[in-house]
């Protein structure tokens, strides 16, 4: 049995039960927090190693065969997720050793934050459906106690809503998994795949895939269900956005991914073309949403909506370059965003505000903050040579190659715009003479060595990765049409986690 | 008949649970969530088939049960989301209720300064 398979759950708990016993030692917790994620990172990465010239792994939990029991599956798609939740994992914990106050620790968060990656590599890995929704519960409540841990004002508002709406999708997923279990009579997702290839009502199935697609729209945070993500993403501490925004929602874009390219591709004319549509709103309230903002978390959240467009773009046109063009604009977004809502930490904790009004000055004062600031933005709106351009080419290629004019026109537009906010920030956070209130703010904030190689380290380190992306994108464009050829030839799956099968 | 009967109950539980969320109280937002969550179980179990067989219980000497028999996979479906939703409510409710105390109201029309 491959030990290597769990083990992206099992480090997390263990790392979650220690923090938990060490509750009063947060220098441990500290510890436990970089080692363990850093150790995560290292198996995911050997993981993707394996995966990618071994093919897909399987693992059947308590060695019940597979129908029956639960499959862990690791194809190149979770792979690479999984190495994506690793590396944000690890530049999180290293940022949140200077951001991060004292106190939080002590009520649990670096416990919190392991559940949390815990539930997200447990979503990369099932092979089940349930279980999926087992994991998406894990991940949820991590994120709700995270949200809310430390009680300030914003926090609980901005929790409220976003436990509101995460809580019914939960309820709309638990809903259509229970008619998809009644009409098909199992979970396993392989399985799943066969059966409905000869299902007899097909129109109920479509009904029930709309039902998935509603429940994993909210999650990723998908046109028209979005509001929660803009109304709550910047209301707790900034490792916590960091993690969420990198995070959280690429599970739900994962999962609709997985299930629109292995289940519900019978009716792909029409399931797809919802998503395609959805896309293109999407990425464009999502980018004019940003426009009105004028905090700078704020300005990203809303561009994270926009981004997710994108991804889901590619699952729309479903073509083998286009579904490359998906996954490898999950990997350039979730390190680019990540690193911004970093750099705007930094920001928020010179001078305790995100409130572009009350910033400025940042390119004299800090030049190397502004140099990093400028990379990932500049990735994020697709200048080349940086990762977003080679991910929006893709995408777009790929557009224009289905005749699908109207999408490729808003992806372009909506890259113009996502230019205009970028230069919004940099105009008012770096370029603007910095407002005398928060300079005297800054001069009174400690900023120590140590600060800065904590603060510093990752936001340098995910922006080495985005210009290497850029400059080499050979390899992972490589990897990820081979990612998307799996995906779209869903035999190798099948067969993977059905062999040995005890047929039912 | 009774697929018909537990089908109308699943619809109304989904009715009043959203039309109760979309109350804007607080409190009744949480009735409303575990409403749909009981729909969302009954759904479940509805969906999966009604029978009258017999318990999944391999009698002894043998090592399959004896067909036919209930499908015990919904009833251990059931029972994981009635935890879970268990929990989720819990927490739901300590932070409504904090969030009531921080903002001194009940209206989540009110609670907005984190929108725009």
């Amino acid at each position: 049995m491959n030990l290597l398979l769990p083990a992206p759950l099992l480090i997390p708990l263990l790392c979650a039960t220690l923090s938990l016993l060490g509750r009063r030692a947060v220098g441990v917790q500290r510890f436990l927090a970089v080692a363990g994620c850093s150790l995560n990172l290292v198996v995911s990465a050997c993981l993707l190693y394996v995966v990618d010239n071994d093919g897909i792994q399987v693992m059947q939990s308590g060695s019940w065969p597979a129908p029956f029991g639960i499959s862990l599956v690791v194809d190149r798609l979770s792979a690479i997720m999984l190495v994506l939740s690793g590396l944000m994992g690890a530049a999180v914990a290293v940022f949140s050793l200077a951001a991060m106050d004292r106190h939080r620790p002590k009520f649990g968060f670096y416990f919190f934050y392991h559940t949390l990656l815990m539930g997200v590599n447990g979503s990369f890995l099932t092979g089940d459906l349930f279980n999926l929704y087992v994991w998406f519960e894990v991940m949820l409540m991590s994120s709700f106690a995270l949200m809310s841990l430390g009680s300030e004002r914003a926090q609980l508002e901005g929790g409220i809503k976003y436990v509101a709406l995460n809580v019914l999708s939960t309820a709309f997923f638990l809903a259509a998994l229970g008619v998809l279990y009644g009409m098909t009579g199992t979970l396993n997702m392989a399985h799943l795949a066969t059966i409905v290839r000869s299902a007899g009502n097909q129109g109920m199935l479509t009904t029930v895939s709309l039902l998935f697609m509603v429940a994993f729209g909210i999650k990723s945070a998908a046109f028209p269900l979005f509001f929660w993500l803009p109304a709550s993403y910047h209301t707790p501490p900034t490792p916590v956005s960091a993690i969420f925004a990198g995070l959280l929602t690429k599970v739900g874009v994962y999962a609709l991914i997985r299930l629109f390219t292995l289940v519900f591709v019978t009716d792909a004319a029409f399931t797809h073309l919802i998503l395609l549509v959805g896309a293109g709103l999407t990425m464009l309230t999502g980018v004019l949403g940003a426009a009105a903002q004028t905090e700078m978390r704020r300005i990203l959240s809303f561009h994270i909506v926009s981004q997710v467009g994108y991804m889901i773009m590619g699952l729309g046109l479903l073509t083998p370059l286009a579904l490359a063009g998906s996954v490898f604009y999950i990997v350039h977004h979730v390190i680019v965003k990540t690193n911004l809502f970093l750099v705007a930490g930094v920001i928020a904790f010179r001078t305790g505000t995100n409130e572009l009004i009350a910033l400025g000055g940042f390119v004299r004062t800090m030049p190397w903050l502004a140099l990093f600031f400028l990379i990932p933005a500049m990735s994020l709106a697709g200048l080349p040579p940086l990762s977003g351009f080679f991910a929006k080419l893709m995408l777009i290629v790929a557009s224009f190659r289905e005749f699908s004019w109207v999408v490729a026109i808003t992806a372009l537009v909506v890259g113009f715009l996502t230019l205009y906010s970028m230069t919004k920030i940099w105009n008012e956070v770096f370029w603007k003479p910095m407002p005398p209130a928060s300079g005297e703010a800054m001069a009174k904030v400690p900023w120590s060595v140590r600060d800065r190689v904590c603060l510093f380290g990752p936001i340098m380190a995910l922006a080495l990765c985005t210009v290497l992306i850029g400059i080499c994108a050979e390899p992972l464009f490589g990897l990820s049409e081979r990612a998307a050829g799996q995906l779209l030839n869903p035999d190798e799956y099948i067969r993977a986690v059905l062999a040995g099968a005890v047929r039912p | 008949m009774t697929e018909v009967f537990l089908s109308l109950v699943i619809g109304v539980l989904y009715a009043a649970g959203l039309y109760l969320m979309m109350c804007r109280n607080i409190a009744k937002f949480i009735i409303g969530l575990g409403l749909i969550g009981h729909g969302a179980n009954l759904l479940i179990f509805t969906a999966a088939g009604l029978s009258t067989q017999r318990a999944p219980i391999v009698p002894e000497g043998v090592t399959i049960p004896v067909v036919p028999i209930v499908d015990p996979l919904p009833q251990a479906l059931i029972l994981t989301a009635i935890v879970i939703g268990f929990g989720l409510t819990a927490f739901v409710l300590v932070l409504f209720l904090s969030a009531h105390e921080v903002e001194g109201t009940d209206d989540l029309e009110k609670m907005r300064s984190t929108d725009q």
